[in-house]
């Protein structure tokens, strides 16, 4: 990985990490953009103590489903615009002749996604959570949890924004390619979030989970690179 | 060698074609025969559970319903897979006429397992882990045709569904494990296990039948939907022509 | 056969009739309604690819 005689680096990693630094910028310029999903959050989970009950007993047996239901579908708001404006522009037209291996770009994208849709998300977690009664000595594992939580849906949903790149209905289309292979995420990320609100060990979920989120990211970005590579055919 | 010009014959498509002529009313008649023996078998024959009495010859059609859509969406995926990296046309159209058929077992599958959980759990829907796995399967094969359809272009289509139908096959494995994990934690001993240890002879040979009679069905469904692909998707190729001249 | 007096008993599927019979019915449905479904997507296709080849039979091309 050196950075040869030009003075610009060049290399699988150098051209990854520019991907990063340019989606996380572009990201930043247009706040209000990156903060809707988060909005999203905060409004979904106010849907469910108004049309079940305002009793924070209650709420707290629910409140890790509530959670990740609302995480998961937030976190999908973000994923149809993944690739499609680099479509029009040209840009994956770019990543694919410049002989860098798409899936690295494809992972860059991913992990550049999470960073500006998942981690705001993580960070409303503490607040979501307390307004549905989870213990402030839960929050630290909740914040953990649906950031590998929302790093393998990221996983999950390059491969479909891909997938549904130049087809008709794609934001319906993709959360219904996604969600049903979200549901293994839903079930750790619930489960282990209730163990934290119990007060008892959360190391299985956590690290079921962990291994689920890297096997994600291992393979997914391959998936999604080969995707991107028949939408431009 | 010998191999090499069978993996040829079996991507040209004139080849597949003829073959899944001359085959197709095999499967279909050993469809009909098996299923027909499966069904007096199970029904008539077999005696009555001491358990469950009568309402377990459901599993006679559950049973193979489920083997049938979990098979269709493995060969589904594996025909994506020959399609993808040897770029087999046919290959595609395998999978494509596989979906319809395993959906539609899919849905079987779940709604005879909700009638036998009404007198056996007293609900029409338990949340039990083989069920809710297969509700899932079911939202996968309908993503897989929801994507199909999505696609004007029909190499596109193929191939991304291809994709998919490969990320399912991945994920089919580890939905399955975290479903029953999950329902290992929040199920007592409440719910009645539908398989036994040992089953009587002349339960279980209806039942084994019935699974070969559906296999042969999907088999026949196969090779009749694929001719019906080949003769869309090779509509300009000589050789079709020659084949429909002659009489098909 | 010995377990079953009557055509009717057979038929009450003791007492789980309500449960049996739809079950059996709605997959011989479907197994008739894949095959009937295969079927015409079989014909229909014999039939666009035949209509084909007697408009590019005549030699005319196009249709």
């Amino acid at each position: 990985m050196n950075a040869g005689e030009g003075t610009v680096p060049t290399g699988m990693l150098a051209a990854a990490a520019a991907t990063f630094r340019r989606d996380v910028a572009l990201a930043f310029r247009r706040p209000g953009q990156m903060l809707q999903p988060v909005v999203f959050f905060l409004i979904v989970t106010t849907l469910f103590p108004l049309s079940l009950s305002p009793q924070l007993s209650q709420l707290r047996d629910i409140s890790p489903g509530i959670l990740w239901v609302g995480a998961l579908l937030s976190s999908l708001l973000a994923l149809e615009s993944l690739f499609r404006a680099d479509l029009e522009d040209g840009t994956l037209e770019q990543w694919v002749i410049s002989g860098q291996p798409l899936a690295v770009q494809v992972l860059a994208r991913i992990l550049a996604h999470w960073t500006v849709s998942g981690l705001p998300l993580v960070a409303a977690a503490p607040l979501v959570g307390a307004s549905l009664a989870v213990p402030a000595s839960a929050f630290g594992t909740t914040m953990l949890l649906l950031g590998l939580g929302t790093l393998c849906l990221s996983g999950l949903g390059a491969a479909g924004a891909a997938l549904t790149l130049g087809s008709r209905r794609a934001s319906v289309l993709l959360s219904l390619l996604v969600l049903p292979l979200a549901m293994p995420i839903l079930i750790f990320g619930a489960r282990g979030v209730d163990l934290a609100i119990l007060g008892e060990p959360t190391r299985g979920p956590l690290l079921l989970l962990s291994a689920l989120t890297i096997l994600t990211l291992s393979l997914t970005p391959w998936a999604a690179a080969s995707a991107v590579r028949i939408s431009l055919e | 060698m010998a191999t090499w010009t069978w993996f040829h014959k079996l991507g040209s498509p004139p080849h597949v074609y003829r073959i899944a002529g001359r085959f197709a009313p095999w499967f279909g008649w050993g469809a009909l025969l098996c299923i027909v023996y499966g069904l007096f078998g199970g029904l008539v024959l077999a005696p009555p559970d001491y358990q469950q009495k009568d309402a377990f010859r459901i599993i006679y059609v559950h049973a193979p319903a489920a083997w049938l859509s979990l098979s269709c969406y493995t060969a589904m995926a594996v025909a994506a897979f020959v399609g993808l990296v040897w770029r087999m046309k046919i290959a595609h159209a395998a999978a494509a006429a596989l979906a319809p058929v395993g959906a539609s077992f899919a849905f079987v599958c779940l709604a005879t397992g909700s009638l036998w959980g009404r007198p056996m759990w007293g609900t029409w829907w338990e949340w039990d882990a083989r069920l809710t796995s297969q509700l899932i399967l079911l939202f996968l094969y309908l993503g897989y045709m929801a994507l199909r359809s999505a696609h004007d272009d029909l190499q596109r289509a193929d191939r991304s569904s291809a994709v998919l139908a490969i990320v399912g096959v991945v994920n089919v494995p580890i939905i399955h494990y975290s479903v029953y994990w999950w329902n290992s934690l929040h199920q007592g001993a409440t719910v009645m296990k539908a398989d036994r240890p040992s089953m009587p002879t002349e339960m279980l040979v209806p039942l084994l039948v019935m699974f070969l009679g559906f296999t042969l069905f999907q088999l026949w469904v196969l090779c009749t939907r694929l001719r019906a692909e080949i003769l869309d998707r090779e509509r300009n190729a000589r050789w079709l022509q020659e084949q429909l001249r002659e009489g098909a | 056969m010995n377990q079953w007096a009557s055509f009717g008993e057979w038929l009450a599927m003791g007492g789980y009739a309500a449960y049996v019979w739809p079950s059996i019915g709605l997959a011989i449905g479907t197994l008739l309604l894949n095959m009937v479904m295969a079927r015409r997507r079989h014909a229909q296709a014999l039939q666009r690819a035949l209509r084909r080849l007697a408009v590019d039979g005549n030699g005319n091309g196009e249709a």
